[in-house]
């Protein structure tokens, strides 16, 4: 009975927490309940979570990303370079950051598998190196129509419509101009990852290979293709993120996306605790994200100051953590 | 040399119903070197963590020149004089520090030293260690730059350094060169020579030839034999080790339709003799030997993990030399590694995607898996092999180590295969379950060549139609399981000389 319990309580604790919360929020704080505040919450975490489910495919592996959140900045400084400066065409600008992002993944990968750098280590390196090379180019200044070159020239170029059409435009649900894009492409990725992580046999040998990465070899996996596969996932979903941003913030701001690298590693690590899984899957990384956008969506109405933000997210992250190990390893030790 | 080192009186361990020592008569005598044989399970680790204080014995009793020796953990053990070097050799030294910081690092533990580290003081005392020892290395470089032999020299003088009554080497050759191994040997001998007490754990005859100066020989728990008078019966040694009662089970001998898997020529390493074998379409070989002997170099190099030195792999007829895993599984040839647990089992995994693991491209339409698929597959083979869950859906974890052995070898068996290895496919596995494993086998052999890696006898004799020997890199001898010679088959793995070595027609 009360292995029943404990069972119950991995597989479902979490979920019911979250919606205990929006219950909670919902009585508490006027207005929290609507499709608008719901529109807002998706908003405020559809960045970090394309980022997090990235991380979440080398997590899979075995692995670990840290430069997502170097390489969503560079995707940010890239495209208002490639449009404001070079004055190309949208289409070339993501172009240019999803091509960029894929590299960077492929560098990480190669540096892991080929030259046994440690994996954290490896793409610690390459966060350091991308946030200094994205300054290079601009000499640290942020990127916007009308500043002045170093040859003396004018930067005359502007994002275009199209391409602020990705970060800012809103669909009509149930209310008009409801849902923004990036939730869409949020949304969108999830479901992609999901079905590949899950019901493919890619997916599903990358599992292998993070459980048992000798197992996964000795059965003819090819151990290194897939490790760089996820790093370039990484890589190129951290690009899709570093687009929309720029497309909402419409210029170069070299100093936004600080918290991403946190807030996605964060969100990826709370998906661990969803459904009892106990390891990383897109879902997971979806609910991590969402749970953490509804709890500081329903303090910041109930008048919680800013400054509480990260140590909630914190705690909310140890709790998670506990969850996962703690509980799954007494599940299994009484389990025979 | 009148007191005995190490005397040992009826020791009795048991890990709850399994009777791991079964009353154990041991004595170590000072200044002799004893080898202590036994295959695996044959209880010689335990019997070795009961002597270094890491399990206590359940009965029976220990003396230590005379004293009662009663081990509260390893710590205690060492302070009373039993001093251990283990296996794995990064147990015994900290690969980061310098060879002095090593050699002294039991000194830098006692309360006496005090807080500051007198480097000078300490690179004299290693210098003076190392001297008395023989080693001859550079006391400033790194323990990790050095050889898995000088490595191994460190972390016996590091033992050393404690002025053992009794020093336990458990095989301390495995990761040695023959070179290597030789300046091991000259240390053991200073080391007899000193009087101290040397208990041995090998499988490699050559090593044993060359310092044992008596054998204890464990099989299932128990002494099976102890063997001290000049010459030493090497022979009677590994028959009490391997054993040869009476099979229960009855192989009809098949002797194979065409060839499939012809090794021509093949030198597993640079100056081996080079190996000459066929295995037939319907045939099971065993390769036995002994640690060493060059099974594992061939199962590797058919596996597409190691290149042979030279010589040519014909499968059906065609050149076969795959660069990986990979391009051996897609050429038909399957193995099932040893040691489950690291090589073959994914933790993570239930049984069905455990089983489906190599053949998931077949088992998924696009890149889509088809979970019922991979369930109705899986379960056949559940049924067919008599694994014991619950449903296919179970984590490999809840099942014993025979079924999950099981799993392991049904994983193969999904498809066919042109050739199949099985390294060690009976190990920790119980006598049921290797039994319904040995009957599928044979009973699914046909249209393969099936090659079965062997350290023990008995279950050569259960499996194969022929039992194929390997020494030191070579096919030493070949025997027909049909009225097997067993004393000449004991013989060619010893490595003994017999009239008939090389390859049998």
């Amino acid at each position: 009975m009360n292995d029943r319990l404990l069972d119950f309580a991995i597989r479902y604790g979490f979920l019911i927490l979250l919606f205990g919360l929006i219950v909670y929020f919902s009585l508490a704080a006027p207005g929290f309940f609507g499709p608008l505040s719901a529109a807002f919450v998706l908003q405020s975490v559809a960045i970090t979570g394309i980022l997090a489910l990235g991380v979440t495919c080398t997590l899979v592996v075995g692995g670990f990303d840290l430069s997502i959140g170097a390489v969503a900045t560079s995707a940010l400084m890239l495209s208002a370079y490639s449009m404001v400066i070079l004055e190309h065409p949208t289409i070339v600008a993501v172009f240019l950051c999803l091509a960029m992002g894929a590299l960077v993944g492929l560098i990480n990968g190669l540096l892991i598998v080929k030259f046994r750098v440690p994996d954290l280590l490896a793409t610690l390196g390459m966060m350091f190196l991308l946030i200094g090379l994205q300054r290079i180019p601009t000499q640290g200044n942020s990127i916007a129509t009308g500043m002045t070159l170093t040859d003396g020239t004018v930067a005359e170029g502007t994002f275009s419509a199209a391409f602020l059409w990705l970060g800012r435009h809103r669909f009509d649900v149930v209310i008009e101009r409801l849902l923004p894009m990036p939730v869409v492409i949020f949304i969108g990725i999830a479901v992609l990852i999901w079905l590949f992580l899950g019901f493919t046999r890619h997916g599903r040998l990358m599992y292998a290979i993070g459980s048992n990465e000798r197992a996964a070899a000795l059965v003819g996996t090819p151990v290194n293709r897939y490790k760089i596969a996820a790093y370039m996932i990484s890589g190129v979903t951290a690009s899709i993120g570093g687009i929309l941003l720029a497309a909402r913030l419409g210029r170069g701001d070299i100093a936004s996306g600080n918290n991403l690298l946190l807030d996605s590693v964060a969100a990826a690590l709370i998906g661990f605790a969803v459904l009892g899984a106990a390891r990383p899957n897109a879902f997971g990384t979806a609910i991590g994200a969402l749970f953490v956008g509804i709890l500081l969506q329903g303090m910041t109405m109930m008048n919680a100051p800013y400054y509480t933000q990260d140590f909630v997210k914190g705690a909310v992250l140890v709790a998670a953590l506990v969850f996962t190990f703690y509980l799954s390893s007494r599940r299994s030790g009484a389990g025979h | 040399m009148s007191v005995d080192a190490l005397k040992v009186n009826d020791l009795q361990k048991s890990f709850g119903k399994n009777y791991v020592l079964r009353g154990i008569d041991v004595t170590l005598e000072p200044g002799s070197v004893a080898v202590l044989m036994g295959a695996n399970g044959a209880g010689k680790s335990t019997l070795v963590k009961v002597m270094c204080g890491h399990h206590r014995a359940d009965g029976g009793s220990m003396s230590l020149a005379g004293q009662p020796f009663d081990p509260a953990d390893a710590a205690d053990a060492i302070r009373q004089g039993v001093v251990t070097v283990h296996q794995s050799i990064d147990d015994g030294v900290i690969p980061d520090l310098d060879v002095a910081n090593n050699l002294m690092l039991d000194r830098l533990v006692e309360r006496s030293h005090g807080l500051f580290v007198r480097e000078r003081h300490l690179r004299a005392e290693a210098a003076k260690v190392a001297a008395e020892m023989g080693i001859d290395v550079n006391l400033r470089a790194r323990v990790s730059d050095l050889s898995v032999a000088d490595r191994q020299m460190i972390a016996i003088a590091r033992a050393m350094a404690r002025a053992p009554k009794v020093l336990i080497l458990d095989e301390p050759t495995s990761s040695l060169s023959a070179t290597e191994a030789d300046r091991l040997f000259a240390l053991i001998d200073r080391l007899r020579d000193q009087g101290v007490a040397i208990l041995y754990i090998s499988h490699r005859m050559s090593d044993i030839r060359r310092i044992a100066d008596r054998i204890i020989v464990m099989r299932d728990g128990a002494i099976s034999g102890t063997f001290d008078t000049e010459p030493l019966d090497y022979e009677a040694a590994v028959t009490a080790m391997l054993g040869h009662r009476m099979t229960e089970v009855d192989v009809t001998v098949q002797s194979g339709s065409a060839p499939v898997l012809e090794l021509a020529d093949l030198r597993l390493t640079q100056g081996a003799a080079p190996i000459n074998l066929q295995a037939r379409d319907g045939e099971v070989v065993a390769l036995v030997g002994l640690l060493g002997s060059g099974k594992s170099r061939l199962a590797d190099i058919l596996y597409g993990m190691a290149r042979p030195a030279s010589g040519t792999v014909r499968i059906n007829g065609s050149d076969y030399a795959p660069n990986s895993v990979e391009d051996a599984v897609a050429q038909g040839v399957f193995m099932s590694p040893k040691d489950r647990g690291t090589n073959a089992v994914i933790p993570a995994f239930d049984i069905a995607d455990n089983m489906t693991l190599p053949f998931l491209k077949g088992l998924s339409v696009g890149s889509f898996l088809k979970a019922s698929r991979q369930k109705t597959r899986a379960q056949e083979m559940v049924s067919q092999l008599g694994i014991v869950c619950q449903s296919v859906g179970d984590g490999i974890g809840t099942l014993s180590g025979g079924n999950q052995q099981k799993v392991m070898i049904a994983r193969w068996l999904l498809e066919p295969a042109k050739v199949l290895l099985l390294d060690e496919p009976f190990q920790g596995v119980d006598i049921g379950a290797r039994r319904d494993i040995g009957r599928h086998i044979r009973a699914t052999a046909k249209g393969r060549a099936t090659l079965v890696f062997l350290a023990e006898i008995d279950e050569a004799l259960e499996i194969a139609d022929r039992i194929v020997v390997m020494n030191e890199g070579a096919i030493v001898g070949e025997h027909k399981n049909q009225n097997v010679d067993l004393g000449a088959l004991v013989a060619d793995i010893s490595g003994a000389q017999s009239t008939d070595t090389g390859t049998h027609p």
